[in-house]
């Protein structure tokens, strides 16, 4: 898998998401436990706009200082007995983790949930040499055993129920039990208890790397990344090059963002580190460690103006407070990034060309940016978007070109708006009934599709004005 | 005091009454309105499109439109958040720059300009009804106007007013959005529609006539019997029996 996760053209995968009633039933009430639990964690801390300010501002001089910080990361990771690769891009990353694996004969691997090794499709890699490849996480290994992409990027199989996961348990892995979520979990816990006792090489993401220790740092609820971290002896974390704040107190501040705004936890149930191979006076710790951080199209990102898009910390608050995720689902997006976040950035790591419609996915509510812990101005960036589609990639409509054209004319000539305020309803009228349209033409038909359009007011506001002004109320 | 009235291009030909009640709310509660008429529409649907060229064409005309008025209100939370991203859009700009933060800095949208620069919350009017506040999006989060309206309503007599559920959830307007995404747009009024009927109102009230196209439009189409009113038509009913406004 890469960033793009189908063929299907826009619309069908719009109109996919919208007949989907079991995921939009699941994603809808997903999103309201989601939303209010921020809520309330905001409420409760107090003065959550201090905290989303004290975040941005980690971010932003972290970003500011990456090549800093960067440097500092591996300087520690390699005195802790680490190795560090750069990736400029997947096809890198892969190559090398590619190898680590070879060179141990691996035959299983586990890995702990990481968006970046969908995004650059390291499991299919990993499978292409005979190693097996097992994702730890409970929503990844549903999703894995059903060859499903993700659909969110804190909760994958959001989009599943758990009558379609016990279906998922029973044809591929002979489940024989209820949909309790108890006895899923459980089944789940029996099988992966297995995997990672027999894992040769363990691969973990990376919520936060640490500059100031060589630290890797991952938030779980599940307790498979203490698992895939203590078991097997060589282990790989691949992260974003972006992914990284200087010190553990800065970490503190953005664990405590992401727990509230991603989930509405206070606290997370597991934060596991991994720091470098174990040295002659430790007791434990791999014997092999390797940091594989990913560039991947980020650093073209840097000093643009989407570069606020890099402070994001994947919690996933955006999505859950969008309406239009919550209709289509994360499957529309055709990306392993989906929502306002993923509109933002699906483009700049993989072009427009595949993903030109992202950035209009999205009334402009803003909902997103309010959400935001870190605070990216994710619908000024999705405008922004909209301005290099139009002026710079030239690949919007004809139509709509002209219509803007016209649209500038108008908007810029008082004359000329004038005369449309005197024959807007002589213009509508072979379409209305009733005082409205209920079958536009042209590009009304979208919106006449569903509701009903007024027709233009039997004398414009202007009209009146200049008959009051005249004396006599018109 | 002066006000100059922004009345936005969809109430002035869709809609012209919210124009002639912002009109008799604001001379009502002691302001002087002129209506400048070089004013056309604020940009916004080819600013969101993206056109920035032919945006800046529309937004050069309303700098010019309003140059000379003291105050700029507007029935429109939307619009007038436009304007007030000219200063954004203009930035660097050398001739621009300057006019456009004029212009942002003395725009207001109706129900914010009575709250904060009259310092009224009381305009006196009576409304009988069971009554329903769509806030609408770009009102809170663009323009950042959340008291306001609901200040005005709640002191309005007589009314009955409820809480719409998930009231800060988009209706599914966003100008273009509505015909680009018609299919997701028709979904999300289709669940606002429904949270309206959840509240069992008459009537719905909202501060962007956008929204309240739309959101009416479905209910229209739905068959549904809930009047879709602008807060300025509710704060300048039965007015004149009731005399004197209170601050």
């Amino acid at each position: 898998m890469s960033i793009k996760i189908s063929e299907a053209p826009y619309k069908e995968r719009i109109g996919k998401g919208i007949d989907n009633d079991f995921m939009r039933q699941a994603v809808s009430s997903a999103q309201g436990r989601f939303r209010n639990g921020r809520l309330t964690q905001a409420e409760e801390l107090g003065n959550w706009e201090d905290w989303r300010q004290l975040g941005e501002e980690i971010r932003s001089h972290t970003l500011e200082n990456i090549d800093y910080y960067l440097y500092q990361l591996s300087e520690e990771v390699e005195k802790r007995g680490g190795n560090v690769f750069f990736a400029e891009t997947a096809e890198e990353a892969n190559t090398y983790i590619e190898n680590v694996v070879k060179k141990k004969n691996a035959k299983k691997v586990v890995k702990t949930k990481s968006m970046v090794t969908e995004e650059i499709g390291l499991n299919k890699t990993l499978e292409e040499i005979g190693a097996e490849v097992v994702e730890s996480d409970l929503g990844e290994w549903i999703l894995q055993l059903d060859e499903d992409p993700p659909s969110h990027i804190v909760t994958p199989a959001l989009h599943k129920n758990r009558q379609q996961i016990k279906n998922t348990f029973q044809d591929k892995k002979g489940y024989d039990k209820s949909d309790t979520p108890e006895e899923l979990a459980s089944f789940a816990r029996e099988q992966l208890r297995q995997d990672f006792l027999t894992a040769d090489v363990g691969i973990t993401g990376c919520n936060f790397a640490i500059a100031e220790s060589g630290s890797v740092t991952l938030v779980t609820n599940e307790g498979n990344a203490e698992m895939v971290t203590s078991l097997p002896d060589t282990q790989i974390s691949v992260m974003g090059m972006e992914r990284l704040v200087p010190t553990w107190e800065d970490m503190e501040v953005l664990v405590s963002l992401l727990t509230r705004a991603a989930v509405g936890q206070k606290l997370t149930s597991y934060i596991t580190t991994i720091t470098g191979t174990r040295l002659e006076e430790e007791i434990d710790g791999p014997d092999d460690y390797h940091l594989v951080i990913v560039d991947n199209g980020r650093s073209k990102i840097l000093g643009t103006e989407f570069q606020s898009a890099l402070h994001c910390i994947r919690c996933a608050a955006c999505i859950n407070v969008c309406p239009v995720y919550r209709h289509v689902g994360g499957h529309a997006y055709n990306s392993i990034y989906p929502g306002p976040i993923g509109a933002v950035l699906t483009p700049l790591l993989d072009g427009y060309e595949d993903h030109k419609e992202l950035p209009y996915t999205s009334s402009l509510c803003a909902a997103c940016t309010e959400a935001c812990p870190v605070k990216i101005p994710l619908h000024e960036q999705l405008i922004r978007h909209r301005e290099i589609i139009v002026e710079e990639e030239k690949k919007s409509p004809a139509s709509e070109k002209i219509m803007m054209k016209g649209f500038a004319q108008w908007a810029s000539n008082p004359a000329a708006y004038k005369l449309s305020t005197k024959v807007a309803r002589t213009a509508l009228k072979p379409w209305t009934k009733d005082e409205y349209v209920e079958n536009g033409p042209g590009p009304l038909k979208g919106w006449t599709d569903v509701r009903d359009f007024p027709a233009p007011a039997k004398q414009s506001f202007r009209s009146w004005w200049n008959k009051r002004q005249k004396g006599g109320e018109a | 005091m002066k006000v100059s009235l922004f009345i936005t291009c969809v109430s002035d030909i869709v809609f012209a009454d919210v124009g002639k009640n912002t009109v008799e709310l604001l001379e009502r509660l002691g302001c002087e309105v002129d209506f400048p008429a070089a004013q056309t529409c604020c940009g916004q649907p080819a600013y969101n499109s993206g056109y920035l060229s032919e945006a800046k064409k529309a937004m050069k005309q309303m700098i010019k439109a309003f140059k000379d008025s003291e105050y700029v209100v507007g029935p429109s939370g939307s619009c007038v958040g436009m304007l007030r991203e000219y200063p954004n859009v203009f930035k660097g700009d050398p001739e621009w720059e300057q006019p456009a933060i004029d212009l942002a800095n003395k725009s207001y949208e109706v129900t914010q300009f009575i709250v904060d620069v009259l310092g009224i919350t009381d305009v006196g009017s009576t409304f009988e009804g069971r009554v329903t506040y769509h806030p609408s999006c770009h009102m809170t989060r663009i323009l950042g106007v959340k008291e306001a309206p609901t200040k005005l309503l709640k002191n309005v007599k007589g009314i009955d007013f409820v809480e719409l559920p998930v009231k800060e959830d988009c209706c599914g307007f966003g100008g273009t959005f509505a015909v680009k995404n018609a299919d997701i747009s028709g979904e999300m009024v289709k669940e606002k529609s429904r949270h309206v009927s959840e509240t069992e109102a008459e009537y719905l009230v909202g501060g962007d006539m956008g929204c309240l196209m739309n959101i009416g439009g479905r209910m229209r189409r739905e068959g549904k019997n809930v009047k879709v009113m602008h807060i300025t038509e509710i704060l300048n009913t039965h007015v004149k029996e009731q005399g004197g406004v209170t601050a």
